[in-house]
């Protein structure tokens, strides 16, 4: 099953490393991963969506939680809850592309966030289900680079990742 | 220099790290200097209190602190350069994360602003170092240091223990750079709270399930010992009268000469030890992992049982076999509070069914035993020679084996009554642990019996140590079952690969006796098993040097029981002709 997890963590050098190590070292997989400051300086929030069977999610939660650095952990797939990706698509636009692409966009409700005479570069937003669903509409255009920032998350209602 | 009470004494970072390790109570740092601790080490030359005993390999000096941990249950210390010296500690760090062993190992580092410039003698250690230990810090700021080895040695010893690296580079201890000392009397830390107790109604759910128990065993490991719960464990299964298996790691926390012991278990475990748990109904397992060596084939594994694991890593538990009943905490409360459960619970074991389970493990005693072939009185048997040990040293020794066969004789023969007095390397297996293993116990305890037991191949692993015996006065004693080969390894040539003995025999070995007389030792040869109990003892009677005792034994020699590669736990050879 595809797991997000939401781990709060010491803002400090190295940190990062200890995630990353953890899962490289175990043998667990890491889908993607991203790692941001919080409102609180001192944490960093970081992320990551896994797949396995219960018992290495039970693992790696474990694991986690043992990290000197880790404060809090949640599986967020564990409860109601949010995610969003989002994602930088720059695509080659000439001549009935041009068209095609930007009605396809505004299917997926993508934003043109460049334009040359050639290319378009669209921004798209949303759950990994939605991103991925732009990128096959997509795939009658030339893709020329992709850009996704992985999965954020967040508890739906009053629950919620803090100290 | 006096100073007014109210103000901070300045010190260098330098001095400041050696004064924080004195205010931490630490008597002895093993270690090697170089280029990036000069000025540590003139910080150490200027106080007495903290002791530096100088080894010869840094190896030695991770395996030293890691025994002294072994033995005393607080943090050894270790103090190495940067570079080659933090890289030749690797080893022993990884030996003791293994154990779960707490250290504390200082690492020198080049020059902040060298950081990451291929300097000279520079090697990440932290990045090396990480997945080996429980945690690791690089100091960035010299006002750091007393709170960084505070949190060290907290880190270290509680929860589960283990070793932690602090990683300094050399600017962080310029001697003409003062700061105000401080050593922090405690430290909190909101991302790391190890848990001090169990929960009362996992434990009530244990107690009910191993109160109606028939065959009922209990299996404890290394955390028992770790946990200084020997006492608790000892109670319980006294009150309860319940069988008794340690693992390598747990040997002594019940007493091996008491009836209710069955022996060590797993893939050199005991016969009547393997049986009793492949049929038990309930397994109480504390401050045990699971080790694929003990389990053999996980799909096999205690078929019938329910199980009961207490364990202070709630990552060790249903790792590799679900736990029925799961119970994080460390095990002295959990224990404690399991007898008041038991005190009060209205439920009584069932006496028949355990006089039946008795009955049956008597009978598998019975049938193996722990023997071996004694039939020709001119081969030296290994397993009598640990034998004999153990007589001629009451089994009060502290007994600190090498990896190989010697290791399983040592574990199977010699019967520890106490805790903390049998010191290997299980986890990782390494050889040389041994002889700067007996070092770091025989200078803490200067007036206890210390054996290596070792194999010809392990002990020059390290046998450089020899010097450091000899500048130290630490008068340990060899014990060497030299059988001439990489027995281990042979013995799995003998099962595996009919005996194509490919590289597992050592030429050219050096006289022991005469090479550790060369570092004014002594040594003693013993070729008949007629003269092994009066050269024992009269190598035991010396206490002013080191005393080499080379044994000539049986090369052909197996360690048995040795379970059936992927079989269940009952699943053994028990000799070289004859399999359950
Ligand atoms: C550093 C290291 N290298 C290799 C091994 C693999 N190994 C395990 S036991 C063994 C043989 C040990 O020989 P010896 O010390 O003579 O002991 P014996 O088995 O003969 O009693 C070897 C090579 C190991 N455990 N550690
Ligand atoms: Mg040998």
């Amino acid at each position: 099953m595809r797991h997000i997890i939401s781990v709060l963590m010491e803002n400090e050098a190295g940190a990062l490393a200890r995630v990353v190590g953890l899962f490289a070292q175990r043998g667990y997989n890491i889908e993607s991963l991203n790692v941001a400051p919080t409102d609180d300086e001192t944490l960093s929030r970081l992320t990551l969506v896994t797949k396995g069977e219960d018992r290495v999610i039970e693992q790696i939660t474990k694991h986690l939680n043992k990290l000197i650095e880790v404060v809090k952990l949640v599986d967020l797939t564990e409860g109601s809850h949010i995610e969003r990706e989002l994602m930088m698509v720059k695509v080659r636009a000439t001549g009935a592309q041009r068209e095609e692409v930007k009605r396809t966009c505004d299917i997926f409700r993508g934003q043109i966030i460049d334009v040359t005479p050639t290319t378009y570069t669209i921004q798209v937003t949303g759950n990994e289900e939605k991103v991925n669903a732009f990128m096959d509409a997509l795939s009658g255009a030339t893709l020329m680079e992709v850009a996704r920032t992985g999965v954020a998350g967040i508890a739906r209602g009053d629950k919620s990742l803090s100290l | 220099m006096t100073q007014p009470a109210s103000e901070p004494e300045m010190l260098s970072g330098g001095e400041m790290l050696i004064r924080s390790l004195k205010d931490q109570g630490v008597e002895y740092i093993y270690g090697y200097p170089g280029g990036a601790v000069l000025h540590i080490y003139d910080a150490i030359h200027k106080q007495s209190d903290v002791k530096h005993i100088l080894v010869r390999h840094e190896q030695a000096a991770t395996h030293m602190a890691d025994a002294y941990a072994r033995a005393s249950g607080k943090a050894g210390v270790v103090l190495v350069t940067s570079g080659p010296g933090a890289t030749n500690a690797i080893t022993g760090i990884a030996t003791a994360y293994m154990d779960s062993i707490p250290m504390v190992v200082i690492t020198g580092q080049v020059m902040s602003h060298l950081i990451g410039d291929d300097a000279f003698q520079e090697t990440d250690m932290m990045g090396l170092s990480r997945p080996i230990v429980k945690h690791n810090m690089s100091i960035r700021d010299p006002n750091d240091i007393p709170s960084a080895v505070k949190k060290a040695f907290y880190i270290a010893e509680s929860g589960r223990p283990g070793p932690v690296v602090i990683d300094i580079p050399k600017d962080m201890t310029m001697p003409n750079e003062k700061y105000p000392y401080e050593y922090p009397d405690r430290i909190k830390m909101r991302s790391y709270n190890p848990v001090k107790k169990g929960h009362s109604g996992q434990i009530r759910k244990a107690v009910n399930m191993l109160l109606q128990a028939k065959r009922p065993i209990i299996y404890s490991g290394g955390g028992v010992i770790l946990g200084k719960a020997s006492k608790e464990l000892t109670q319980l299964a006294q009150q309860l009268n319940v069988p008794v298996t340690n693992t390598l790691m747990g040997l002594g926390a019940y007493p091996g000469t008491d009836r209710q012991f069955v022996g060590m278990l797993g893939m050199h475990g005991s016969y009547e030890a393997n049986m009793t748990m492949h049929n038990a109904d309930c397994v109480l397992a504390i401050g045990a992992r699971f080790d694929d060596r003990v389990t053999n084939n996980t799909g096999k594994f205690c078929p019938e049982a329910n199980i009961i694991h207490i364990d202070i890593d709630p990552a060790s538990i249903s790792k590799t076999i679900q736990a029925d009943i799961p119970i994080v905490g460390p095990v002295k409360p959990v224990l404690k509070e399991m007898l008041e459960q038991i005190e009060q619970s209205k439920l009584k074991m069932d006496q028949d069914a355990l006089n039946l389970w008795w009955e049956q493990i008597d009978e598998w005693r019975q049938r193996h035993g722990g023997r071996y072939r004694t039939d020709d009185s001119e081969r030296m048997k290994p397993q009598h020679v640990i034998e004999t040990l153990c007589k001629v040293t009451k089994g009060n020794a502290y007994v600190c084996s090498d990896v190989g066969q010697h290791q399983m004789f040592a574990a199977q023969y010699y019967k520890f009554n106490h805790p903390n007095r049998w010191i290997n390397s299980g986890g990782l297996g390494t050889m040389g642990f041994g002889l700067p293993a007996a070092m770091g116990v025989q200078l803490s305890y200067p007036d206890a019996d210390v054996v290596c037991v070792t194999g010809e191949g392990s002990i020059q692993m390290n046998i450089q140590e020899l010097s450091t015996c000899r500048q130290y006065g630490l008068p340990v004693k060899i014990l060497c079952l030299n059988n001439g080969y990489l027995g281990m390894v042979r013995q799995w040539q003998d099962m595996n690969y009919e005996s194509r003995y490919s590289h597992s025999y050592m030429d050219s070995l050096p006289d022991f006796c005469a090479l550790a007389e060369s570092y004014g030792h002594m040594g003693i040869r013993i070729e008949h098993p007629d003269e092994l109990e009066g050269k024992l003892e009269e190598a035991m009677a010396v206490t002013d040097k080191v005393v080499f005792i080379d044994v000539l034994v049986d090369p052909e020699e197996h360690v048995y029981p040795m379970q059936v590669p992927n079989g269940a736990m009952s699943d053994m050879f028990l000799s070289k002709t004859e399999r359950t």
